[in-house]
């Protein structure tokens, strides 16, 4: 058996004031494995995914990517784990509005140091691949809600990450694209190899993880 | 396995720069323009300053050559020709050259202009003159002129033969060959150009004669004003000078290259290096207005900079894009900045002079010299400003968080928080602790340190005084909700509040300090002429004088009533210092407040000795103090004399020593005087008592002397003083424009960058209009405090530049007058500018459909 792309050891978080989110928090994912991560509002599942990518730092625990302790690292350390080993999809899609659809997918190539012209070249190919053929040059301001988050998708893919982070990424879509959208997102993570965390309030997105969580003070307990 | 550490992207640095500029270039342009105009002033008023000093250095190095010590006449009376043997014979002396040195014009009427004909006479031997400075006599490389038939210094012997530099040559109108007249000590005399004196100064008028011939001709028989030595071989220069000093009289002292070089230095250096820090301000405000631009797109960028981070971009990555966005607007602003002065330098010379209308080196257009090295430092100066400007934004944007950054969609201000002022009056306390210090080397350097550190005191001190001074109208109940919103957001927004504000503060502060300034001394350069010039007319003969016999004519000139002569030459106190004026004239010993404009108490002179009133300026300059005695080098004699008061005077920078008429006759032996003030009897017009004065004396005199009507004098001190502070009239004008550029940057900046609270409160049923009054009172608020500070952090600095930086500078004080019409056209510019501002920018936000403005996430 692989070892875990992610590994979370007895994690515990609070917020200032002392309430306790969740402690004793433990987790393997891994590699092409697709976990949703549900719980009520304010349950800490955002402050979960932060503290998976190296954005915020537990009370106590560890987080491991690749086997490699966040813990140990330094600020530029995790900065640079992100932008290696991780992608991201967010619920507010996050996409720049002064770049092109290419230059937003190859941010993660360029800020590696690949050349600007073989990150583009790269960009436009996944941009194809999930249904925005011939749009590499297109502004965001041209595109609806559904398209965003097709490019926003590729962005988190384009550098073959070992882990994409998703934080409710089909909350601001009508159903019909979500589920367009759902579809294209497992199929590009399982394409690709990577391992997913996928953070959602919906069941339907949830359903189409391997395995579904929830989170509560305890910790992660199996759903359903 | 961690992951490696790689350089910084170059091309995401570039995509985002360029992305960022592309889509709002407008403020890129403005940042980069508020440099370009600081570097650009300070650029050409350094320039024109090194240009002027080449030129006055040239000319000393021309008049003086290449002697290698003077002795010169304290007084244009000269001294006694016996001592030019003495010298001579002096030991460690090889060769000696003596000097006639006069004032002169050409043509023999009165000259046009108040400050003379601007020709100097030199009488040499032209054989001595060739062993000790044979500069003055070369040909050099001069460009053929048509008629010269070359250099001929035998011709020197021929009494009617004058040779004339290039400028001297131009101004003649004459060519070699002809005749031309030239009119100096009150005689006109017909010569014949004999040739061209080529190493003289391009602009320097020279004209060159026998020195017997300009003794006999005018009537300077026995006197001389200049002997120019030459060390023997192996000399050692410190001894001869030693011995030389102990020969001379009190009317004649030693000048070395070094001393006329600090003279040169002491004339100008306190205008040129207040001009500078002047300039040197703009390009302070310049960098406030990139600290606002920067600040402001570095908080509509937050979330930007958020994803990157989390993207994967280093903390010093982020540091290092906002930071060379700054570089770039600086390199480019300087660099444009720099062309810019250029041509400023070219006009400015061509147009007010090398003096920039100060009145230092009147007459002269000096060539343009720039040098490498000055480059360097205004384009390194306009890069600093940009880079400081981007300091503090580029580490606010590396400091966020961007977990939270990436989520933060509004405000992040907490309005209950009180913003601090201890770093603000802390700064302005230490501003007020320099201003008490000395002036350095003659400098007020902790001056205008004080200054600076009071702009940025004040800037520190702006998210605490916006809050104060909003905090009344926040506690007013309204009704209307358009201006309840704009005072709660200014009252709860502090931080952003003082980023709009701090180029403005800047900007109108400086520019408020230096119009009091102005304003007062304008003011008391008013009332000083009013009380100096009481009469009805006053005349002057340029040279020469009026003998005892003139002056009992012209009182008995039909029309004259009380009339008042006095006498002004310049008197040399120190060798590297320029000479200041004796002002010859009756003074009442007991009461001398009734002759000159005194400042403070007088004292009584001790019985046999001369008192004399120092003018402010002198005062200073010299650290005399009334009571004291001090050595007048004139008459041939040493005398001491006393301090008996200190009177006011703006005329003269290099001071003026008052001294009673008949004690400087008893002095000197001389009886002339050249200036006359009078009132005019019942029924007597200016013209008539002319005429009459003019009849009363002899013809070639009488086409010497100049009239000038009080009020065409008053007129004429007026216009002068307001050519000599043209550059600060535009210097405030730059800095209203860059001030108001300033507004409608940041306003336009801030209200765009809120186009989704607009959409809320559309969608909240707010109208359209109610928005937009909203803007325009939150606009005309942020101006009205920007009026407010930068008015009361101008009136703190103006009090530095008229109580620390003119006195150490000029040497002279002046009592606060406040340009209130100037304040109210600037309150009401300002405020309708934030307003106008506003208002436009929250049309242009308001376009968006109110839907799309809230789902937007930039």
């Amino acid at each position: 058996m692989s070892p875990p792309v992610l590994s979370l050891a007895t994690l515990r978080k609070s917020v200032p004031g002392g309430r306790v989110l969740f402690e004793g928090l433990n987790l393997d994912v891994a590699p092409g494995e697709i976990v949703a991560i549900m719980g009520e509002s304010g349950v800490g599942k955002s402050t979960l995914l932060n503290l998976i990518a190296g954005l915020d730092q537990a009370d106590s625990g560890g987080v491991a990517i690749d086997g490699v302790r966040l813990e140990s690292l330094d600020d530029d350390g995790r900065t640079r784990m992100r932008r290696d080993r991780i992608g991201f999809v967010f619920q507010a899609f996050h996409i720049l509005p002064h770049l092109t659809l290419a230059q937003n997918v190859a941010l993660p190539l360029v800020l590696q140091n690949i050349d600007g012209a073989a990150a583009t070249a790269r960009a436009t190919a996944i941009l194809a691949s999930i249904g925005l053929p011939n749009r590499a040059g297109d502004r965001p301001s041209q595109l609806s809600g559904g398209e965003l988050q097709r490019v926003a998708l590729a962005r988190a893919l384009v550098h073959r990450p070992a882990l994409v982070l998703a934080d409710e990424p089909t909350g601001n879509l009508d159903p019909e694209t979500a589920a367009r959208i759902l579809d294209l997102f497992v199929a590009e993570v399982r394409g690709s190899g990577a391992a997913a965390i996928l953070v959602t309030h919906s069941e339907r997105a949830a359903a189409v993880a391997d395995r579904i969580l929830n989170l509560t003070a305890a910790g992660l307990v199996h759903a359903g | 396995m961690p992951a490696e550490r790689r350089p910084l992207s170059r091309t995401a640095l570039t995509w985002m720069m360029v992305g960022e500029w592309r889509a709002h270039p407008g403020r890129v342009i403005t940042a980069a323009l508020a440099i370009a105009i600081g570097v650009a002033l300070g650029f050409a008023v350094h320039i024109i300053n090194g240009s002027a000093q080449n030129e006055l250095a040239q000319a000393v190095r021309t008049v003086n050559a290449d002697a290698d010590l003077q002795v010169h006449a304290t007084t244009p009376l000269g001294f006694d020709e016996t001592l030019y043997p003495a010298l001579a014979r002096a030991p460690g002396i090889v060769a000696a050259s003596p000097v006639v040195e006069l004032s002169a014009r050409f043509g023999t009427g009165p000259s046009r202009s108040l400050e003379g004909g601007g020709l100097t006479l030199l009488g040499i031997d032209p054989l001595r003159a060739a062993s000790v400075t044979p500069t003055l006599l070369s040909q050099g490389a001069s460009p053929p002129i048509e008629g010269a038939g070359g250099f001929v210094p035998e011709s020197l012997f021929d009494p009617r033969a004058i040779m004339l530099s290039q400028a001297a040559l131009a101004a003649s109108g004459r060519k070699v060959g002809e005749a031309v007249t030239i009119t100096a000590a009150g005689r006109s005399v017909d010569f014949v150009v004999a040739g061209v004196l080529s190493g003289a100064a391009s602009e320097q008028q020279i004209a060159v004669l026998d020195i017997a011939t300009a003794q006999w001709l005018f009537g300077s028989l026995g006197r001389l004003q200049r002997v120019d030595l030459k060390f023997s071989p192996g000399a050692n220069p410190a001894t001869v000078e030693a011995s030389l000093r102990d020969r001379l009289p009190a009317d004649a002292q030693i000048v070395t290259a070094q001393s006329e070089a600090r003279r040169g230095d002491n004339l100008t250096r306190a205008y040129r290096a207040n001009l500078e820090m002047l300039a040197l301000m703009a390009l302070l405000t310049g960098g406030f207005l990139v600290y606002s631009a920067q600040s402001l797109s570095v908080a509509r960028r937050r979330p930007q900079f958020a994803l990157l981070r989390v993207l994967g971009l280093e903390r010093r990555g982020l540091l290092a894009q906002v930071f060379v966005e700054g570089a770039l607007v600086g390199g480019v602003g300087a660099a444009l900045g720099l062309a810019l002065g250029l041509g400023v330098a070219v006009g400015t010379l061509q147009f007010l002079g090398g003096d920039l209308g100060g009145g230092y080196f009147r007459g002269t257009t000096p060539d343009l010299v720039v040098t490498p090295l000055p480059v360097l430092v205004f384009f390194a100066l306009g890069l600093v400003a940009a880079l400081l400007g981007s300091l503090l934004p580029a580490l606010e944007a590396a400091r966020a968080q961007p977990g939270i950054a990436l989520k933060d969609l509004g405000d992040k201000n907490d309005p209950n928080a009180k913003p601090a002022a201890w770093l603000g009056l802390a700064l302005l306390a230490a501003g007020g602790g320099a201003a008490i210090l000395p002036a350095v080397r003659g400098l007020p350097l902790f001056g205008y340190l004080s200054i600076g550190l009071m702009l940025a005191g004040g800037v520190a001190a702006m998210p605490w005084l916006a809050r104060v001074l909003i905090t009344p109208l926040q506690r007013v109940g309204r009704r209307n909700v358009s201006i309840d919103l704009a005072v709660k957001r200014l009252w709860g927004a502090p931080d952003q509040a003082a980023v709009a504000l701090c180029g403005i503060v800047a900007s109108t502060s400086l520019m408020v300090a230096m119009a009091v300034m102005v304003a007062s001394l304008r003011g008391s350069v008013d009332d000083w002429l009013t009380e100096i010039l009481p009469s009805d007319l006053l005349f002057r003969v340029e040279s020469g004088g009026f003998d005892a016999e003139a002056r009992a004519r012209i009182a008995r000139a039909p029309g004259v009533g009380d009339i008042l002569f006095q006498r002004t030459l310049p008197l040399r106190l120190a060798s590297d210092m320029p000479p200041l004026i004796l002002l010859v004239r009756p003074v009442d010993k007991a009461k001398p407040m009734a002759s000159l404009p005194m400042i403070g108490r007088s004292a009584e002179a001790p019985e046999g000795v001369t008192p004399v009133w120092l003018s402010e300026p002198a005062a200073r300059l010299y650290g005399h103090k009334v009571g004291e005695q001090m050595v007048l080098p004139m008459g041939g004699g040493n005398p001491q004399v006393f301090v008996a008061g200190i009177w006011r005077d703006y005329a003269r920078q290099s001071g003026a020593i008052a001294i009673d008429q008949a004690d400087y006759t008893r002095l000197t032996g001389d009886d002339r005087r050249t200036e006359a003030s009078l009132d005019l009897k019942p029924g007597t017009t200016s013209v008539s008592a002319a005429q009459a004065i003019r009849a009363a004396l002899p013809p070639e005199m009488a086409a010497q002397v100049q009239f000038f009507e009080t009020r065409q004098m008053r007129a004429i001190a007026l216009r002068l003083f307001d050519s000599s502070f043209a550059l600060t009239y535009a210097l405030e004008a730059i800095a209203i424009v860059v001030g108001l550029a300033g507004v409608a940057a940041t306003f336009s900046a801030q209200t765009l960058a809120r186009t989704k609270e607009f959409g809320m409160l559309r969608h909240v049923g707010v109208l359209r209009r109610q928005i937009i009054l909203m803007l325009a009172t939150e606009g005309a608020l942020l101006g009205a405090v920007g009026v407010v500070s930068g008015l009361a952090l101008g009136l703190a600095m103006s009090q530095v530049l008229i109580h620390v930086v003119n006195p150490q500078s000029f040497h002279w004080t002046m009592e606060t007058r406040l340009p209130l019409p100037l304040f109210a056209s600037l309150a009401i510019a300002l405020v309708a500018a934030g307003a106008g501002t506003a208002v436009l920018a929250g049309r242009r936000a308001l376009s968006a459909d109110a839907v799309r403005a809230v789902r937007e996430d930039w």
